[in-house]
């Protein structure tokens, strides 16, 4: 139905660079969208959008929201606490269910690997990942993507280090997917706690040390430690991490360039990252938050199910100007 | 195979008297350039637009705000259209309430590109005026939209195409009318 995108966005492993490079593009006029004084445009009128979120989240599903607020759809927010969720329904059937009132998309979030593939191969609705398990967070690797480009101008050939539990993180899958994919180098650095086995085949150098990690890199992408992880073991102390894989103003300051900081949020200040890093100059943490929506309008836009055959019944010069 | 047949409509030099004249135009309907506001529409739009401008900047002195506008997501098929349009930019020079905006565009054929463009500029404030300026008027309406404009008039059949050509993106200027058009 729309051969760019397909119907799914689950991935940026599934994704061919061009794909992904068109989302970046498209992602462009959307940024302006957001500076207007009426911030919305009519491209998705009509279309119901459907947001279940079986995890807590704030940052990620506001700005979907927004998303698909400013494109003119119509949204309903789904959360698995207060909803027949707990009464024991199952994935399929809540989205069977919420198809069987004419919904068109679905954008979802879930503590399972592999629930958004599960789900899209199931419904006829497109199904938008907002974060599976440990597997993929699409969206965000795609504007921090977005991020980068704006900062550096472009993202082959530049070095991106991603810092902190690699292993749980969903948004570091995605990253190295994309990040590889458009031709940049990857370094992956953290705690050999949650550092994944066989890391190195992805094609991505490792650092055991963060001061290597920062002489090395051009950009730094600094992940969420999750507090958690501390109670199951994987590290001893909170303290002991940030003396250890802390990202500090000292550390930067003995850097041979300028790097830029990223962090997908929520932040723990004086855990993973100095607060003076993540409000300094070089920080583009804000940035990314701001692009988020503009990369959401995007996927969403492109993902939504065009109907040719009716176009060719408006018989086709009808629209364009001259096409 | 019958190769597509092409008359020229406006070579180079009368492609610029036709922009020369419309740019005089331009000025006596907005009466001067005090609130006049060019708006193109992407993409060959956006270029007549910036020609117009520097020829009135040539004639009075005096630079007129210029902006772009790309009505993709305005569009009334978009619901329809298969492979999604790549969208261009949009720069609005600043709050149009109360400003004579003149939209340019290279072809008027359906109509429904400015009645895009109309409900996008609303969403921009609340200009005193709207007109529209076209390089090639080439009929066959389907909505009740008159230009104020024109560059030149041609009768078109729905099985031809019009194409504009400028030195800006394609290297040339040309405007020919494609018969049995294949895009």
């Amino acid at each position: 139905m729309t051969a760019v995108l397909g119907k799914d966005l689950v991935g940026l492993e599934y994704l061919s660079p061009d794909q992904i490079r068109l989302i970046l593009d498209t992602a462009e006029p959307f940024k302006e969208v957001s500076e207007r004084p009426i911030k919305k445009v009519p491209a998705l009128r009509g279309k119901t959008i459907v947001n279940l979120f079986f995890e807590a989240s704030t940052r990620t599903r506001i700005s979907f929201e927004f998303a698909e607020k400013r494109l003119s759809a119509d949204t309903v927010n789904v959360a698995a606490s207060g909803s027949a969720v707990q009464k024991g329904e199952t994935l399929v059937d809540t989205a069977k269910n919420l198809e069987a009132m004419r919904i068109d998309m679905v954008v979802i979030r879930h503590p399972s690997s592999g629930a958004a593939q599960f789900l899209g191969d199931r419904i006829r609705s497109n199904v938008v990942s907002a974060g599976d398990g440990k597997h993929e967070h699409p969206t965000q690797a795609l504007l921090d993507l977005l991020t980068i480009r704006d900062t550096h101008g472009r993202i082959a050939g530049l070095k991106v280090c991603l810092v902190g539990d690699i292993l749980h993180s969903r948004v570091a899958r995605s990253n190295i997917w994309g990040l590889l994919k458009l031709g940049a180098e990857v370094g992956v650095c953290g705690p050999a706690t949650l550092m994944p086995r066989g890391i190195e085949e992805l094609g991505v150098c490792r650092f055991r040390r963060i001061e290597e990690a920062i002489e090395w890199a051009d950009v730094l992408n600094v992940l969420r430690l999750q507090l958690e992880r501390m109670e199951r073991g994987f590290i001893p102390s909170l303290r002991e991490y940030y003396r250890v894989f802390g990202v500090t103003q000292e550390r930067l300051e003995r850097a041979p360039r300028q790097l830029t900081i990223m962090h997908p949020g929520p932040m723990n200040r004086g855990v993973e990252i100095d607060s003076r890093v993540a409000d300094g100059s070089h920080s583009v943490i804000l940035a990314q938050v701001t692009n988020g929506v503009a990369v959401r309008m995007a996927a969403l836009y492109l993902l939504a199910g065009g109907r040719p055959e009716l176009a060719d019944a408006a018989k086709g010069p009808a629209g364009g100007a001259n096409e | 195979m019958s190769r597509p047949e092409r008359t020229t409509i406006l070579d180079a030099r009368a492609l610029s008297r036709a922009l020369q004249r419309m740019a005089v135009e331009v000025l006596e309907l907005a009466h001067g350039t005090e609130q006049l506001v060019l708006i193109g529409i992407q993409r060959r739009g956006v270029e007549l637009a910036e020609r117009i401008a520097k020829q009135i900047e040539t004639n009075e002195g005096v630079v007129v705000p210029r902006g772009a506008l790309d009505i993709t997501l305005y569009r009334d098929d978009l619901q329809t259209v298969g492979p999604k349009p790549v969208i261009g930019e949009t720069r609005i020079p600043g709050d149009l309430t109360g400003k004579h905006v003149v939209i340019v565009d290279d072809v008027l054929y359906t109509g429904r590109t400015v009645r895009a463009a109309l409900d996008e500029l609303a969403d921009f404030g609340r200009p005193e005026r709207i007109s529209l300026c076209v390089l090639v008027d080439r009929g066959g309406r389907e909505l009740p939209i008159q230009p104020d404009i024109v560059g030149k008039q041609v009768k078109v059949n729905s099985g031809e195409r019009v194409d504009v050509l400028v030195e800006e993106i394609d290297g040339k200027d040309l405007v020919e009318l494609v018969a049995r058009g294949r895009s």
